[in-house]
């Protein structure tokens, strides 16, 4: 990739306001970003585009001066720089609007911002600023508010509005829409535009393809650590940034197995339809899916287009009204609890490990206990019976090579993949006849990947029906015999992972082709 | 110099028991520079309050008698704080038990039944969970705070009680005074040591001690509502019910403290007057944290709490301060236990920070 370093896209000879050149990142265990190029332009949108673990977050951190970068060169304005700090980044005129905010519901507006602000002398007649700015810019806000009375919405336009005040000539906005209304999104596209027109960068992170087809002149996409393109969006389609963001190189099936033809169906989805009980969620929408035994389906997604929904109605976390939209094995279950679903044979690995699928400071043997204590007779006349919960902890720790100090160690004391392998063979030494599974693999190893990838594989050949909810498309291609795709509540035709081109799957991964897929899935091209 | 708190990054085990003591120490030094500043001296203050009441012939009786009511609630009331249910209105639960199981030695007060006092404490358990019941179901139903609604019921339950002694339960032959008749033999709990106060009630308490112990580390239940309190995802995950378990929590902690009420109208008070209690509803709360939720805990707390009541006696008596002195102490003790309980997540570090590097100002 060529660094690029004057604005040719707009014509002039603008000099940019930032430019990154070979920018590396290390973690443990991951290069987070491998040679990264970037440059800003004044009064530019640019756009930051990649799936999660892409490297996007750790870039905008060491914009911010959060992180320091392992190798290669920052420059503002031409001259080269080291942003040591978030506080000398502000200084430098970069503000940042972060996904999670940062703000103090029992004060109201003016004190949240008042204490945003490094030199006190610049408090003064601060909620005259706050309201000139707030009402230049559309951002209509009452500095009097308690915060805790304020909505998602007004609670983003403080912190728009406390970077504005510092008159920002970069602003990075993290994932800003993902909290927001549709509503809320548009009038934010109108400020951004706005501060653009008046000359302040702004460099927008997203997956939503639609958005930055809308709002942005410039893309810079990456994957795996790397800048794989940049392109102006305005000019590409949904499906070709989809492609350019999973990547074209995808690995062929790399297991043999064929699924029996004539299985019996394990788990029928027929029509779920399940408005989300959080602000922010995605409502599930008239899924449909079949998976028999021995089969392992894989669904994917980008992140929040109704994963979380789906596996909790799959679990019984989150209960349907009509018992039949679910069954497994035949029987509807829609209205059961996920210990009622356990006992018909059902096992679940939700995506956070802990907190969801373990509890981090109980012991392994207390874990194992949590979801097991049915399927594998743990209990006895309603007192815990130590010696057999004991003994089938050992089993897991014993078959799934986990690495720990043994039963008694507590959850958090494990590595994300040790626990992982842990909730994961938990599972299925249940013996489950249908396991669901979401992003086996996620923060974990490689060498624990495989394991689990083996084992769930091996659960599918001795008959089971697998469901595997991942964002990772490398997984399942590796894994799965269909795929479906969840984009806004709303899943696919599951089709036979062979019958497959990456140019569909990522076209319904955008969602740029609402209402049509179902339509086009049954046609394969 | 700069005193800073450093997070331990996991729970030290070390503090979770040590921070009791710490606190039981801190607050005996603060309780010495208290009765010095009211001219008294420090020691034999102390000495009076806390060693004397054990002194005395029968005085470890007494204790029991003081500190099984607080065991008993707070033995219900820990299993709750397990699971994140803070039912602060045991005082209520305990004045209603009181109520429901002594209105019934007073309804039959002429029978000489084996079984009325069995029936009584019954009652007095159903009565407990009865007012447990409205702030469980407002929870459960309206997502209400319990830690406000079995508040406010508590003073509804003392009002309650308040009407029925000075009026329809008012003793007929007691000369106008606010008190119910006296409970008769059968209304009465046994004696279990002749010429003390040590009745059955204290024996239960230690029966229910045993009980949540075992309930608590070795049941599914237990286990249910340790899970629920650390990790609610992972409860649901499990297929835990969350409703069921605050019903049950609010039924645990009312019912116990239901049965203590019934135990102190028909033991040691033996009829139903407008002072039924001395707080034990609310220094039980004390009583829990000081025992680390524990039920084994909850016993050497209650003994310890057991004997500031009898402690704030003999200072009144001995030394002439005011009773509050109780008050203060229970008070003090629960300020720097909750203030000591820092040390199990922070470490205390002294000294300032490493300078950090100045940035370079931009170009």
């Amino acid at each position: 990739m060529k660094i690029v370093t004057t604005g040719e896209s707009k014509g002039i000879a603008a000099p940019p306001l930032l430019t990154l050149s070979g920018i590396t990142k290390r973690f443990p265990g991951c290069l987070a970003n491998d040679n990264v190029d970037l440059a800003i332009l004044p009064g530019e949108i640019h756009a930051l585009l990649g799936e999660n673990g892409a490297g996007k977050s750790t870039l905008v951190k060491i914009i911010y001066g959060v992180l320091q970068p392992d190798a290669g060169e920052i420059r503002w304005q031409g001259e080269p720089i080291r942003i040591s700090s978030p506080n000398f980044a502000r200084r430098l005129g970069i503000g940042m609007v972060f996904q999670h905010f940062s703000l103090f519901e029992a004060l109201n507006v003016a004190e949240n911002i008042a204490l945003a602000i490094d030199d006190p002398a610049r408090r003064q007649g601060l909620r005259g600023r706050i309201v000139e700015v707030s009402t230049a810019y559309g951002l209509a806000l009452d500095p009097d508010r308690s915060v805790h009375d304020l909505s998602v919405g007004e609670r983003q336009r403080i912190e728009i509005v406390r970077c504005l005040l510092q008159n920002p000539r970069l602003l990075i906005m993290d994932e800003p829409t993902s909290v927001l209304t549709p509503q809320e999104a548009g009038k934010l596209f109108e400020t951004l535009r706005r501060l653009a027109r008046e000359g302040c960068a702004i460099l927008y992170i997203s997956h939503k393809l639609e958005e930055i087809k809308a709002l942005c002149e410039r893309a810079t996409i990456l994957r795996l650590g790397r800048v794989v393109a940049e392109c102006d969006p305005r000019q590409e389609s949904a499906q070709r940034l989809a492609e350019l963001m999973i990547g074209s190189e995808l690995k062929a099936p790399t297991h043999g197995r064929r699924p029996p033809s004539d299985a019996k169906a394990r788990l029928e989805l027929s029509n779920l339809s399940l408005p989300s009980d959080q602000q922010f969620g995605t409502d599930l929408k008239d899924i449909s899916f079949t998976v028999a035994g021995g089969e392992i389906l894989g669904i994917g997604g980008i992140a929040g287009n109704g994963q979380n929904e789906l596996m909790a109605a799959l679990s019984g976390e989150t209960r349907v009204r009509r018992a039949d939209a679910i069954r497994i094995d035949g029987k509807p279950v829609g209205h059961l609890d996920p210990g009622a679903r356990r006992a018909l044979g059902a096992a679940f690995v939700p995506e956070e490990r802990n907190g969801h699928g373990a509890v981090g400071a109980m012991s392994l043997a207390e874990n194992g206990f949590l979801s097991a204590h049915r399927r594998r007779g743990l209990v006895s006349y309603g007192l815990i019976a130590g010696r057999r919960t004991l003994g089938f902890t050992q089993e897991v720790i014993e078959g799934f090579d986990v690495r720990s100090r043994g039963p008694t160690a507590e959850a958090h004391s494990l590595s994300g993949g040790n626990l992982q392998k842990f909730i994961v063979g938990r599972e299925i030494l249940q013996h489950p006849g249908l396991l669901v599974v979401s992003q086996p693999t996620w923060g974990v190893d490689a060498g624990a990947a495989a394991a689990i990838h083996q084992a769930l594989l091996d659960l599918a050949e001795g008959g089971s029906a697998v469901v595997v909810i991942s964002q990772d498309l490398d997984e399942i291609f590796a894994l799965c015999d269909r795929i479906a795709v969840i984009a806004g509540g709303r899943l696919s035709t599951a089709r036979p992972i062979d019958a497959v081109s990456v140019e569909e799957i990522g076209l319904l991964m955008g969602g740029g082709m609402d209402g049509a897929t179902g339509e086009r899935n049954a046609h394969p091209a | 110099m700069l005193i800073r708190l450093e997070p331990r990054g996991e729970r030290s085990t070390l503090w979770a028991y040590g921070s009791p003591l710490l606190a039981i120490a801190l607050t005996l030094a603060t309780s010495g520079v208290i009765f010095a500043l009211l001219g008294k001296s420090p020691a034999l203050a102390l000495y009076t309050f806390f060693i004397k009441p054990l002194t005395s012939p029968g005085s470890l009786s007494e204790l029991l008698v003081k500190a099984s009511p607080l065991v008993l609630i707070g033995t219900g009331l820990s299993l709750g704080f397990r699971a994140n249910v803070w039912n602060i209105g045991a005082e209520g639960q305990y004045t209603v038990g009181a109520l429901a199981g002594g209105g019934l030695g007073l309804w039959f007060y002429t029978s000489t039944s084996p079984f009325l006092l069995p029936a009584m404490i019954v009652a007095g358990v159903l009565g407990g969970m009865a007012w447990a019941a409205i702030p469980a179901w407002l929870r459960v139903r309206f997502n209400a705070s319990e830690i406000l609604t079995s508040l406010m019921l508590t003073y509804v339950a003392q009002l309650l009680l308040l009407y029925l002694v000075t009026g329809p339960w008012r003793d007929p032959e007691g000369y106008g005074f606010p008190q119910s008749r006296l409970f008769s033999d059968a209304a009465t709990m046994p004696i279990l040591l002749e010429g003390s106060r040590l009745h059955l009630g204290v024996a239960l308490a230690l029966v229910v001690v045993l009980l949540g112990w075992v309930l608590l580390g070795k049941s599914l239940i237990g286990f249910q509502l340790k899970v629920v309190g650390q990790a609610p995802r992972a409860a649901r995950y499990a297929g835990f019910s969350d409703k069921g378990l605050i019903w049950l929590s609010l039924m645990l902690g009312g019912g116990l403290a239901g049965a203590a009420g019934l135990f102190e109208v028909a033991g040691p008070i033996g009829q139903l007057t407008p002072q039924i209690s001395p707080g034990y509803g609310f220094t039980a709360i004390i009583v829990a944290f000081l025992g680390r939720l524990h039920p084994v805990g909850v016993l050497l707390g209650g003994l310890l709490l057991a004997l500031s009541y009898l402690g704030g006696e003999a200072a009144q008596i001995d030394l002439g301060l005011p009773n509050a002195v109780t008050g203060i102490f229970q008070g003090i003790l629960l300020f720097y236990l909750l203030g000591a309980d820092i040390l199990i997540n922070y470490r205390i570090r002294f000294g300032s920070r490493a300078a950090v590097a100045r940035d370079p100002r931009p170009a």
